[in-house]
């Protein structure tokens, strides 16, 4: 999509100029804003295994981070992170073949503190055989009012490269030399902190996201009606839209109750131009005893299908874009939390580590669909009358966490 | 008109909230439990992360999480 300036001509050198009315009150705002400060993340590193199972998808792999500080001013992060998948999902069987895979995910990052304002920046560097990511960010963050609210704006581009995988003569698995696309993200973000009382903090977030590109799966496929053909269905390639704009803003509420143990409640509310209008809803509660802290929680999430989804097309070209990816469609999810860690004692060997614990959060996901089918059960039902398709998974997180 | 006045009332407000600092309701010394971890928003940064970027690859919604994640093909 391009835009133009209706009625508006604009020279090619004119660009954004501010006139001196302008120009002198944004001097004094900057030179006049009060000096106000942050604090640096404490040094720590985690080493962990995630584990992802559901709906015959396994993930799992191991990530790392490391934090250190170096002087009073700077601190430096770097991430490992590696999804070891293995694949015969739904989709897969239907379009494509079951596969196995690993993405490699490295991030390094760096955060400066003056005065009362953090600076960071950062790069994300993703590698799977069919997709390459690369993801940089940068953001301020500002204490102000005696420290009781944290403003923070941030900033974050990418740039994706997009494969297809096909199977060569020879039975190898290579990128389809004639299938290569792009894809371009910018993120901008605002993220407000405020403590309340002094028992109460809340967190306020928003977010706008743009892409630009090829945003499909180049692997799933739309199906339409065929009837008396097959199993009463067609497959064909998907057509999304090259752009998309979404919002998302979300505030969440965190009680410090009179006993030692906290209560958290967060909402969500996304929009974005594809149609989609989705809510989440967050609660979580934590309880510290002895050595150990638990936490539980309940999540809940619905969303309405994308314009342009639908499970069975009328028939072949029915509109510019089709889609039928299962994220795109109408469901709701629940996902119910639980969570432990364990906080070893002081170890005499290891005087330079301050405090270090083993955690282990488990998660159980649910989703029930509203108008995505299996189409693998299409031969026993008929094409647009099979069952509703389900989704349970498992996801498990266990790392050790030093601080030092 | 109307932008250049909202304008110069920021501006203003930004002018004196330099001269007179707002005085916090709630004092360093009564803070003592935003300093326990469990007050924290993001106690477990490598897990919360993890769980954003499995919920990111199976809904719509994104955004807003306050984590920040590169991209992948894991749809």
């Amino acid at each position: 999509m391009q835009l133009s300036a209706e009625g508006r001509a604009l020279r090619p050198d004119s660009g954004v100029r501010l006139n001196s009315f302008w120009r002198t009150l944004l001097m004094l705002c900057v030179c006049t804003a009060p000096v106000l400060g942050g604090v640096l993340p404490e040094d720590r590193a985690d080493a962990m295994f995630h584990y992802y199972s559901g709906g015959d998808i396994t993930v799992d792999g191991p990530s790392v981070l490391i934090r250190k500080k170096v002087g009073d001013n700077f601190s430096f992060s770097l991430d490992y992170y590696e999804d070891m998948i293995s694949s015969a999902s739904i989709d897969v069987k239907l379009s494509a073949s079951p596969y196995k895979e690993t993405r490699k995910q490295w991030s390094g990052g760096v955060e400066y503190l003056h005065g009362k304002s953090t600076y960071s920046a950062g790069v994300i560097t993703s590698k799977e055989p069919d997709y390459k990511a690369n993801t940089t960010y940068f953001s301020i963050s500002q204490d102000m009012f005696g420290d009781l609210t944290t403003l923070t704006l941030g900033y974050r581009r990418g740039w994706d490269q997009i494969y297809r995988d096909i199977k060569n003569t020879d039975g190898q698995i290579i990128n389809d030399p004639t299938f290569h696309e792009r894809a371009d993200h910018r993120g901008y973000s605002l993220s407000l902190s405020q403590i309340l009382t002094r028992n109460t903090i809340a967190s306020f977030n928003y977010e706008l996201l743009t892409d630009q590109g090829y945003l499909a799966n180049p692997y799933r496929k739309i199906r339409y009606s065929s009837p008396g053909q097959g199993e009463g269905f067609t497959l064909a390639d998907q057509v999304y839209p090259d752009t998309r704009t979404s919002n998302a803003a979300s505030l969440t509420l965190k009680h410090y109750l009179p006993w030692r143990a906290a209560v958290s409640g967060q909402y969500r509310f996304f929009r974005d131009t594809w149609g989609i209008v989705a809510h989440t809803v967050e609660v979580e509660y934590t309880q510290p005893w002895h050595n150990f802290t638990f936490d539980g929680s309940l999540r809940y999430y619905r969303q309405n299908a994308a314009d342009f989804y639908s499970d069975l097309f009328p028939r072949a070209d029915y509109q510019n874009f089709m889609a039928r990816d299962r994220e795109l469609a109408t469901f709701h999810s629940f996902t119910i939390g639980f969570g432990g860690e364990y906080q070893f004692p002081h170890f005499a060997w290891a005087p330079w580590m301050s405090r270090s614990t083993f955690n282990v959060h488990y998660a159980h996901l649910m989703i029930d669909y509203a108008d995505f089918r299996n189409a693998l059960l299409a031969d026993q039902y008929g094409a647009g009358n099979e069952p509703l398709y389900k989704l349970n998974a498992n996801v498990l997180t266990a790392f050790f966490s030093i601080w030092y | 008109m109307l932008p250049r006045l909202a304008f110069i009332t920021v501006a203003v407000g930004l002018l004196l909230g330099g001269c007179s600092p707002i005085q916090p309701w709630v004092k360093p010394y009564e803070r003592e439990h935003f300093a326990d971890p469990i007050m924290s928003f993001n106690r477990d940064p490598v897990s919360n992360v993890y769980f954003d970027h499995v919920f990111e690859s199976r809904e719509g919604a994104r955004g807003a999480t306050g984590t920040v994640g590169g991209g992948c093909g894991c749809n």
